[in-house]
C-alpha cells in the first residue's frame, strides 16, 4: 500500500507557484511576461482547489476550476487584445514605456 | 428556477438583458441616430431600479442555494449603481460624441458591468464574489479603453487590466486557500459554522492555512477599493480613462468593492474580526495620509480626484473595525456602522458624480487627439463665465472636504463619530487632521474659478447641467435634513443576515 502524499505537499506547490507568479509580476517589464505570470498565479489557486476537493472528497472544488479557468480564458480576450492595440500604437509591449500617464 | 430566485436575480438579470437590447438595437441604427442606444441605455437602468420593488420588504430571501441574496444592503447599494449608471449614461450622451467616441459598447459593457456590481452586492459565497468581481472589472478594462487610439486611454486600460487581473489571482487564491482551510466551504454560513461548536471539533477546519486566506482575500479587495498601499494604478487609470467612465469607475466601483468587503468580512469571517480589525484600521490610516497628501501636489484635476476618491476610501475603511466587536467567543454586529458606511457611500457617491459632471463639461479635445482642459488653470474664472457651474463645483469640493452644511460634512462626521465609539480614537483624530489637509487642496479649485481671472472654454451639454443641478440639490438637501436619509441607510441593514 503506498502512503499518500499529504495535502499541505500540494499547498506548498502551489504556494511556490503563486510566489513565482507574483514575483513574475514584479519584477517582468514585458506585458505578455506579466500577464503569463498571473496566470501562473490563477493556476497554484486551482492546484489548491482540487488538491482539497480530493482531500475532503469535496467537489465543489473541481466546479470552482472550472470557474476560474473560464475567468481566465475570458481575461486572456481582453488582455491580448488590449495588449495588440497599445503594440500598434507604440511598436513596444514594454509596461517601462508607458509613460504618457506619469505615474 | 423558482419565482423568489427569479426575483432575486431580476435586478442583475434586468441590466443583463438591457445590455443585450442595446448590443441588438446598434445593429440596426444608422450611425446618425446612435444617440437612441444611450436612451435605451438609460431605460434599462430604470427599470433595473423598479425592480427593486418586487423585493420582499424587510426581510432577506435566499436563493440558488444560497448564493445570492436579496435584503436591503443590497437593495439600497442596487440603487446607488443605478443613479451612478443613468448618470453616466446621460453624461455620455453629450460627452461620448464630442469626443468622437461615440459606441454603443460603451453602453452595453456599461450595463454588463452594473451588473456584476448588483451581483456582488448580493454574494452570499466566495465564488460568487470571484465571479461578480470579474464580471464588473472586464467590462471597465475596455471602457477604460474606449478613447482608442488616444494613446493615454489604451496605456489606461493596459494599467488597469494588468494590476485588476493581479489582483483578481490574490483574491482566487486567497479563496482557495479558504476552501482549503474549512474543509470544503465557500459559503459564508458554511465558514462561519465550521469554526464553531462541535464542528470544529471534528478536526475539519485548519486554523494555520484560514489567516493566510484571510489576508489575501483582503488584499485581493484592497486594490478594487484602491487603499493604499494598493493604490498606484489608481491616478494613472483614473487620468486616462474618458471623463465619464472615471466617473462611475470612483463612485460604482468603489461602492461595489466596499459591498464585496463587507459581505465577506463580516458574513464570512466574523470570528477572525480581531485580526482584520486590526489590519484594516492600518489600511485606513495609510489610505488616509497617502491620499490626502499626494492629492496636494496634483495639477491635473482628473488625478486630483483620483487621489480624492483614495482618501475617501481610506475614510470609509475607518469605520469597517467598528463594525464587528469581539467579546469572547460571541461576535456583535453593529448596525449603526453599516448605516453608516453606506449613508457615506452614497453621500460621497452623489458628490462625486457631480464634481465629475463638471469635469466633462471643462475637458475639451486637441487637435493631437490627447484630452485638454484638465488643469486647475482651466478652472479660471469659471465664476465670471458660467455661475452655476462654479457654484455647483465649490459646493462639491466643500462636501468632499466635509464642511458643512453639505452631506460629505453629515457623513465624515458620522464616520468618526462610529470609530471614537469603538476605541479607534487615534484613526478618528487622523482622519480629522487629514480632512484638514485635504480642504488645501479642494479649496484650491475653488479659488480658481470665484478669485482669478480667466476665460475659459466650457461645453456643457443638458445632461452635464442637469447633473450639476440634481447633485448640487441632494448634496445640499442631505447636508440640511440628514435623518430621513440615514434612517433609510439603518433601516436597509437591519436584515443583514449573520
Amino acid at each position: 500500500m503506498l502512503t499518500s502524499i499529504p495535502v499541505y505537499a500540494y499547498v506548498g506547490l502551489s504556494a511556490v507557484l503563486f510566489a513565482l507568479g507574483l514575483i513574475g509580476v514584479l519584477t517582468r517589464r514585458n506585458a505578455i511576461t506579466i500577464f503569463m505570470s498571473i496566470e501562473l498565479m490563477l493556476n497554484a489557486a486551482n492546484l489548491v482547489f482540487v488538491a482539497y476537493a480530493r482531500h475532503n472528497l469535496n467537489m465543489s472544488g473541481q466546479v470552482f476550476v472550472f470557474f476560474v479557468m473560464v475567468v481566465a480564458a475570458a481575461e486572456v480576450a481582453i488582455g491580448l487584445a488590449l495588449i495588440v492595440t497599445i503594440f500598434r500604437s507604440k511598436r513596444s509591449i514594454d509596461v517601462d514605456a508607458l509613460r504618457q500617464l506619469n505615474g | 428556477m423558482t419565482q423568489t430566485e427569479f426575483l432575486v436575480l431580476l435586478p442583475a438579470l434586468t441590466l443583463a438583458v438591457a445590455a443585450l437590447v442595446v448590443l441588438l438595437a446598434d445593429l440596426f441604427l444608422p450611425a446618425e441616430r446612435k444617440q437612441l442606444t444611450g436612451w435605451l441605455t438609460l431605460i434599462g437602468f430604470a427599470a433595473a431600479g423598479l425592480s427593486l420593488t418586487t423585493w420582499p420588504a424587510g426581510m432577506a430571501a435566499l436563493a440558488f442555494s444560497g448564493m445570492l441574496i436579496a435584503d436591503g444592503f443590497a437593495s439600497f447599494l442596487t440603487l446607488l449603481f443605478v443613479i451612478a449608471g443613468s448618470v453616466v449614461t446621460v453624461l455620455s450622451l453629450g460627452y461620448l460624441p464630442r469626443f468622437g467616441i461615440e459606441r454603443a459598447e460603451a453602453y452595453v459593457l456599461l450595463l454588463l458591468s452594473a451588473s456584476g456590481m448588483v451581483l456582488m452586492a448580493q454574494a452570499q459565497d466566495l465564488i460568487m464574489v470571484f465571479l461578480a468581481l470579474e464580471l464588473l472589472s472586464i467590462p471597465l478594462y475596455v471602457l477604460a479603453g474606449l478613447a482608442r487610439p488616444r494613446l493615454s486611454s489604451e496605456e489606461s486600460a493596459l494599467k488597469y487590466f494588468l494590476l485588476g487581473s493581479f489582483a483578481s489571482g490574490i483574491l482566487v487564491y486567497g479563496i482557495a486557500l479558504v476552501y482549503g482551510a474549512t474543509g470544503g466551504h465557500t459559503d459564508f454560513q458554511g465558514i462561519v459554522g465550521i469554526q464553531s461548536g462541535e464542528l470544529r471539533l471534528a478536526g475539519l477546519f485548519d486554523p494555520v492555512l484560514m489567516p493566510f486566506g484571510v489576508a489575501l482575500v483582503l488584499g485581493g479587495l484592497a486594490f478594487k477599493i484602491a487603499a493604499a498601499p494598493f493604490h498606484m494604478w489608481t491616478p494613472d487609470v483614473y487620468e486616462g480613462a474618458p471623463s465619464v467612465i472615471t466617473a462611475f469607475m470612483s463612485v460604482a466601483v468603489k461602492a461595489a468593492g466596499f459591498a464585496a468587503l463587507l459581505r465577506v468580512f463580516i458574513q464570512a469571517f466574523p470570528l477572525q474580526s480581531v485580526q482584520w480589525a486590526g489590519a484594516i484600521a492600518i489600511l485606513a490610516g495609510l489610505t488616509l495620509i497617502i491620499g490626502n497628501f499626494a492629492a496636494l501636489v496634483q495639477n491635473n484635476v482628473k488625478r486630483m480626484l483620483a487621489y480624492s476618491s483614495i482618501a475617501h476610501a481610506g475614510y470609509l475603511l475607518v469605520a469597517v473595525p467598528a463594525a464587528v466587536t469581539q467579546t469572547g467567543a460571541n461576535t456583535t454586529l453593529s448596525f449603526d456602522v453599516l448605516g453608516t458606511i453606506l449613508f457615506y457611500l452614497l453621500s460621497y457617491g452623489l458628490t462625486t458624480l457631480g464634481a465629475w459632471a463638471v469635469v466633462t463639461t471643462i475637458e475639451r479635445r486637441e487637435a493631437d487627439g490627447e484630452s485638454g482642459g484638465l488643469t486647475l488653470d482651466a478652472y479660471r474664472g469659471l465664476w465670471s463665465r458660467r455661475p452655476g457651474l462654479a457654484l455647483g463645483m465649490a459646493l462639491f469640493m466643500f462636501s468632499l472636504a466635509g464642511l458643512p452644511p453639505t452631506a460629505g460634512f453629515v457623513a465624515k462626521y458620522l464616520v468618526f463619530s462610529v470609530a471614537i465609539q469603538a476605541g479607534l480614537l487615534w484613526l478618528a483624530v487622523l482622519g480629522v487632521i487629514t480632512s484638514l489637509v485635504s480642504a488645501g487642496y479642494y479649496l484650491r479649485l475653488v479659488v480658481m474659478m470665484f478669485m482669478r481671472p480667466g476665460e475659459p472654454t466650457v461645453a456643457d451639454t443638458w445632461g452635464a447641467r442637469l447633473t450639476v443641478g440634481v447633485m448640487a440639490f441632494a448634496t445640499l438637501g442631505i447636508g440640511l435634513f440628514p435623518y430621513p436619509v440615514i434612517q433609510m441607510a439603518q433601516r436597509s441593514v437591519m436584515a443583514f443576515l449573520r
